[in-house]
């Protein structure tokens, strides 16, 4: 499955995740990671963020990830509502 | 936390992340750590001898230029200057002097900076330039900070604590040649205060041990006055030459308008934890002494105390430190006898300093030297402490982030830990996913056996040395948990984070207040 429209979810708050999806030309996810916690999470970030799109069947997209340090719980929340809102029938507003 | 005098104290460095070196090239023989009061009562420590010359009546002492002043000091290659740091990060009087140094051509100084701000930041260029080789500080954060993380001063940091700084001048570890007295009212004959002048910062306590045995002296000033300047905190018989210029500092950049407490509703329930431990302590009586940082949560338990002295109708002794608007007003209630202040953090301070006779000057060897014959820190009940992280055996970095990049320092961290009967840390167990509770710490620079509690939304933790704290919480019905069980929680909740990986490269060197080496920083890769 691949999205084919841009949708965002999330804040750039302090213990909060921006996401932003959008379609991709190419086959397959790419994920673009910022992270106040790269260094020490930047790992296990991405691994959430991919496998929480993968849950969802999503195979081609594009991912902007702008981390303040967000928890795992708040990262699928994100990853999800983002999906949710690029997935949903036009017209509805999630 | 002391009290302890009579066991051994472990050495807190068996959870070092990597053993010491026995020697650091740019640094010298190694002398590691031995236990926090290893080298304190016993034996005697030797001071360097005050330097002085003699003025003829009649000589003049005010320059025109700080270049004049520079010539007149003999300014050359390999020296070291001295500059503190109470104009902080509105501070203009050292990047005004380096910038004159710059333009001599001189080569390979050391700056002992008793803490360096991101005001600071032209001083990288002369880092990369090779004009400054040396860095001793106490504190640094900003630009500096990083080019000194990142490996490009030549020597590694010294990075020592408000009392070991004033130690390691007074014993000639630290010997400077030129200190700068960042003067906000001076008169021509060089007697200085902090609390008159558009510059005002309050106190001057940090300066005071480079005034006094520095070989040469400069106060440079944006206020001068008629002789005798009063009140004199820094006197005419230690300064050699004075200059005008026309701003030693941003007064934004002095003092903060006002600190506040934090209204974030988990700093609040820590401060509110930590004033409970406090009265559990049973140090909370008549007499009672204190200091705290500026920070929104610590300023939040002076709140909680404040509710509780005045219900129990206790008077403190003293509070010490940095002094906020917020010890003022404990003063003024009658809370507390004296403030005792080494330095001010915003502009009710500063006026109480320059108007109450009960808000007392002190300088830094009397805050917190190891070598004297006793420091403040020695007087102190409850100490409030901060922490990055903290290790299992209570072991505090705030000196750098997790990520292996240099932040901050102990500043008075270490010093007040070790002099205080309770050195208390509070923080959030969990900040922006990285868990403050660590299996080790990025760098040590509070040895944890002189921690005696963590505080956190979570639980509070007693440091195991101290059973009769932890029964005395528990007869006060408060929930002790183990330090483990914080860090197995701080971790269910962010993952293990990743190691970050460093070179075998010192670009820090962590001296103890007694001047060991209690750990080093090394460049990240």
């Amino acid at each position: 499955m691949r999205v084919t429209r841009t949708a965002k979810a999330g804040t750039l708050e302090s213990n909060d995740i921006f996401i932003m999806v959008s379609p991709s030309e190419a086959e397959g996810v790419t994920l673009e990671l910022q992270s106040i916690v790269l260094a020490q999470f930047g790992r296990q970030i991405r691994e959430t963020i991919l496998r929480t799109v993968a849950a969802r069947g999503v195979t081609q997209i594009s991912i902007l990830a702008q981390d303040r340090g967000a928890l795992d719980y708040t990262i699928e929340a994100r990853v999800e509502t983002a999906l949710d809102r690029a997935l949903a029938e036009p017209g509805v507003i999630l | 936390m002391h009290g302890i005098e009579f066991e051994i104290a472990p050495a807190s460095g068996e959870t070092r992340r990597q053993p010491l070196p026995e020697y650091i090239e740019g640094y010298g023989e190694v002398r590691a750590f031995e236990g926090a009061f290893a080298n304190v009562g016993v034996g005697i420590s030797d001071h360097r001898p005050r330097r002085s010359k003699s003025v003829r009546p009649g000589q003049t002492k005010f320059l025109a230029t700080i270049e004049e002043a520079l010539d007149r000091a003999g300014l050359r290659d390999g020296m070291t200057l001295s500059f503190h740091h109470h104009l902080r990060n509105g501070d203009h009087v050292l990047n005004l002097v380096m910038e004159a140094v710059a333009r001599r051509g001189v080569r390979d100084l050391t700056l002992a900076v008793s803490s360096i701000f991101p005001v600071h930041e032209p001083l990288v260029a002369l880092i990369d330039a090779g004009v400054v080789t040396g860095l001793a500080t106490n504190y640094m954060s900003g630009p500096v900070a990083k080019a000194v993380s990142q490996g490009r001063l030549k020597k590694p940091a010294v990075m020592m604590t408000h009392g070991g700084r004033p130690r390691a001048i007074e014993s000639g570890d630290l010997p400077v040649d030129i200190a700068f007295i960042a003067a906000p009212c001076s008169d021509p004959y060089g007697n200085c205060n902090g609390v008159r002048g558009k510059s005002a910062c309050g106190a001057l306590g940090y300066a005071v041990a480079d005034a006094q045995y520095a070989e040469v002296v400069v106060a440079i000033t944006d206020h001068l006055v008629a002789y005798p300047a009063s009140p004199a905190e820094i006197t005419q018989t230690m300064v050699d030459y004075v200059v005008e210029v026309p701003s030693i500092g941003d007064p934004q950049g002095i003092v903060s308008g006002t600190t506040r407490i934090t209204r974030d509703p988990v700093g609040l329930a820590i401060a509110h934890k930590a004033a409970q431990v406090i009265h559990a302590s049973g140090l909370l009586e008549d007499g009672f002494s204190f200091q705290t940082g500026a920070g929104g949560t610590s300023l939040a338990v002076a709140a909680e105390l404040k509710d509780m002295m005045k219900e129990a109708g206790i008077v403190g002794s003293f509070a010490a430190g940095g002094i906020t608007g917020y010890l003022v007003d404990m003063l003024e209630e009658g809370l507390f006898n004296n403030l005792l202040d080494v330095q001010c953090f915003d502009l009710r301070a500063v006026e109480s300093y320059r108007d109450n006779p009960r808000h007392l000057p002190m300088d830094a060897s009397m805050y917190a030297n190891p070598f004297s014959k006793g420091a403040v820190v020695n007087q102190l009940d409850v100490m409030i402490l901060g922490a990055t992280e903290i290790d299992l055996n209570f072991n505090v970095n705030v000196t750098t982030g997790s990520d292996g990049t240099i932040m901050g320092g102990s500043g008075g961290h270490s010093d007040t830990a070790a002099g205080a009967k309770l050195a208390m840390v509070v923080t959030q167990l969990v900040k922006a996913r990285l868990p403050i509770v660590r299996r080790h710490v990025t760098t040590i620079t509070t040895p944890g056996e002189t921690v005696d509690v963590l505080v956190t939304d979570h639980g509070i933790a007693v440091n195991p040395a101290r059973q009769d704290l932890i029964a005395a919480l528990e007869a006060s019905g408060l929930k002790v948990v183990t330090i483990g069980a914080l860090l197995a929680l701080a971790e269910s909740m962010t993952g293990i984070p990743d190691e970050v990986t460093f070179s075998d490269d010192i670009v820090a060197v962590v001296e103890y207040r007694d001047g060991t080496v209690v750990d080093v920083v090394r460049r990240t890769k």
